[in-house]
């Protein structure tokens, strides 16, 4: 079995965010980009699942900018077998990546795809279900324990009330939740042995995906300041702060 | 003149620095106070590659060039300096080994280095000899096909510990020529360590006297020929050099970084402390002497990578700047935090205590000077 499992370059999650000064999104000049954590756990679950023998192939997909194929290298060194580039200067929406991701599951007919459960950078949690509805396949999100038995799977899910296990049709979009695993660091030989591996470079275009947006960003902003607490007199002034100010009473 | 990292090199200093950031930095002050050996950590790093560094591949090795390497030391040395500098030490044994060992040699002692299932110690410096190592008077008299040993060596990081002792001893006579290197194995009969030196810091790391008191070597054991461990001892020196500049760099960043994040923090007389000019100045001395530093250490690791004629001075003009500019830093970073900077509960003053000792050894910074003056005299005299 063949696994696919995309790897977003984002802004690495140590960073302070900073917002452009036109509102217009934010500053990504001079600022260290890594792979979207989520999806380093959908990498190190995918070469686990290779090292048990469940897997034969584990194909690392990033869709972005040349500078996404270093991404891609990190997912190679943690020890994914090749990779694909989609190349692209334009930011895609969840759309536009899930019919990338469609267009080359048709073509690569991986048995799983293991997709972030977010990217921490839009936080859109929209990409793995949207690739699973377009290709017609089953989907179990936020995955903290994933087991293949035969031509099924069984998912544990993260779920509000506690953990949800269900059994899913292969093949199936898994999206990973933080507790999946804890990823690997690659080591210095597999990050030599990584540059020998295979990217193959392609486009939205030659996939047949029309990358425009269907979305329009308005305005970008910083979260508004945490003002200072203020300490009240006595109860009475409290439930008056809470009744008039607050309004939460 | 590129600037630059490689891809390579990005992708290594990353690996160090999350590895620094996650499985050092958060114990680096308990390793501190309790003088604890991070074995475990160590071995987790050999996993990374990080034991061996610019060992060659068939024995497990990374082989790296000096230049990734500052880049790994420097990422490290931000995490936990001790426990970082101690691996740059167990680096430099198995490159000696790797570099001047035989067939045999390799094959027995590296893979086992590379893993770190076996730790190394390098003993040049004795009670009697630190600057002056060609002085040094740890006898090795042979007999057989053994070479019989008497003598101590002192400063030894690891030494109790450790698995191989990487020795350098006398088989000659007086002076650097009758000096040889020996893989002096912890199961030697005759070998003793000295009780634990209390020290101002590199706490994570053990420090002791290895006492050798008729300690049965093979001849087996010797690395390169009889009279070759000072050309060795000095070959290893330039990289030592570069390793420990790297040390100081990575810990100078560590306080920096704490000194403007407290100085955009801690209020006095109504204003942050960044917004006094005397602090910004402060600061932007640190960040400068900051980045000379880097770039000398990243100079001389390059000259070292193509074997240049000045690779020895440049490696001392770096080991000596980078090592005063990073006590320096560490020292200001502490004067920041008034008080606080002075607690054990900040990490200022242990980077201070860990970084001082960087001007001592792989040379004092004073036979730094020695090596740069001899050489600019040296040619002034060849050119005359």
């Amino acid at each position: 079995m063949k696994v696919l499992v995309p790897v977003k370059r984002v802004i690495d999650y140590n960073v302070k965010v900073r917002v452009k000064p036109d509102g217009s999104g934010v500053e990504t000049q001079n600022v260290k980009m890594s792979m979207n954590p989520f999806d380093e756990i959908s990498v190190e679950e995918a070469v686990r699942m290779k090292e048990a023998g469940v897997v034969d192939e584990v194909i690392a997909v990033s869709i972005g900018p040349q500078q996404a194929q270093e991404t891609i290298r990190t997912a190679l060194a943690m020890g994914a077998d090749r990779g694909i580039l989609v190349k692209t200067d334009d930011n895609l929406e969840p759309l536009a990546v899930a019919k990338c991701l469609k267009a080359l599951a048709d073509k690569e007919e991986p048995g799983m795809l293991i997709v972030g459960k977010q990217a921490i950078d839009d936080d859109s949690n929209q990409t793995g279900q949207m690739t699973a509805a377009l290709l017609g396949w089953a989907q179990a999100t936020f995955a903290s324990v994933i087991k293949v038995d035969g031509d099924h799977a069984q998912v544990t899910r993260e779920v509000d009330g506690g953990l949800e296990t269900i059994k899913v049709k292969l093949p199936v979009v898994v999206t990973s939740d933080l507790r999946l695993n804890e990823p690997r660091y690659a080591s210095l030989p597999n990050i030599m042995k990584a540059k020998k591996k295979p990217i193959d470079v392609t486009s939205p275009e030659e996939l047949g995906v029309d990358p425009a947006p269907r979305l329009q960003v308005l305005n970008v902003a910083e979260p508004p300041k945490r003002a200072g607490g203020t300490k009240v007199e006595d109860v009475a002034q409290l439930v008056d702060k809470l009744m008039n100010e607050a309004k939460v009473i | 003149m590129d600037f630059t990292l490689s891809e390579d090199q990005a992708a290594f200093q990353d690996a160090a620095q999350r590895f620094a950031a996650a499985e050092l930095a958060p114990h680096a002050a308990e390793w501190d106070r309790s003088a604890h050996f991070p074995v475990a950590e160590m071995r987790k790093a050999a996993e990374l590659g990080f034991a061996g560094i610019y060992v060659a591949e068939d024995v497990g090795g990374s082989a790296l060039t000096r230049t990734d390497a500052a880049l790994i030391f420097e990422a490290l040395a931000e995490g936990c300096t001790s426990t970082a500098a101690f691996l740059s030490i167990h680096n430099m044994a198995a490159w000696m080994i790797d570099r001047f060992g035989d067939t045999d040699q390799r094959q027995t002692w590296l893979p086992d280095l590379t893993s770190m299932a076996k730790i190394a110690s390098y003993c040049l410096t004795e009670p009697g000899s630190g600057s002056d190592a060609a002085a040094l008077t740890t006898k090795a008299v042979r007999d057989g096909d053994d070479y019989v040993l008497n003598g101590a060596k002192a400063f030894i990081s690891g030494a109790g510990v450790s698995d191989v002792y990487v020795t350098m001893v006398r088989t000659g006579g007086a002076g650097p020529k009758g000096v040889s290197c020996l893989i002096v194995p912890k199961d030697t009969l005759g070998l003793s360590f000295g009780p634990p030196e209390r020290k101002m810091g590199w706490n994570s790391q053990p420090t002791a006297q290895v006492i050798l008191e008729n300690a049965r070597v093979p001849v087996a054991n010797r690395v390169g020929a009889e009279g070759e461990g000072f050309k060795i001892a000095m070959a290893g020196l330039d990289g030592g050099r570069i390793n420990i500049a790297a040390c100081s760099l990575g810990t100078a960043t560590s306080a920096l970084k704490a000194a403007l994040a407290y100085m955009g923090e801690r209020k006095a007389f109504g204003q942050k402390l960044g917004q006094f000019q005397a602090l910004q100045f402060k600061a932007a001395d640190m960040a400068t002497q900051l980045e000379a530093a880097r770039l000398m250490t990243y100079r001389a690791a390059r000259s070292l990578d193509a074997r240049s004629p000045d690779a020895t001075l440049h490696c001392a003009m770096a080991k000596r700047f980078a090592t005063d500019a990073g006590f320096d830093i560490c020292n200001d970073a502490l004067q920041i935090h008034g008080g606080y900077g002075y607690l054990n509960d900040f990490p200022l003053e242990r980077h201070v205590r860990d970084v001082r000792v960087h001007q001592i050894l792989e040379g004092t910074n004073e036979i730094m000077r020695v090596i740069i003056a001899r050489k600019l005299l040296g040619d002034l005299a060849a050119a005359s």
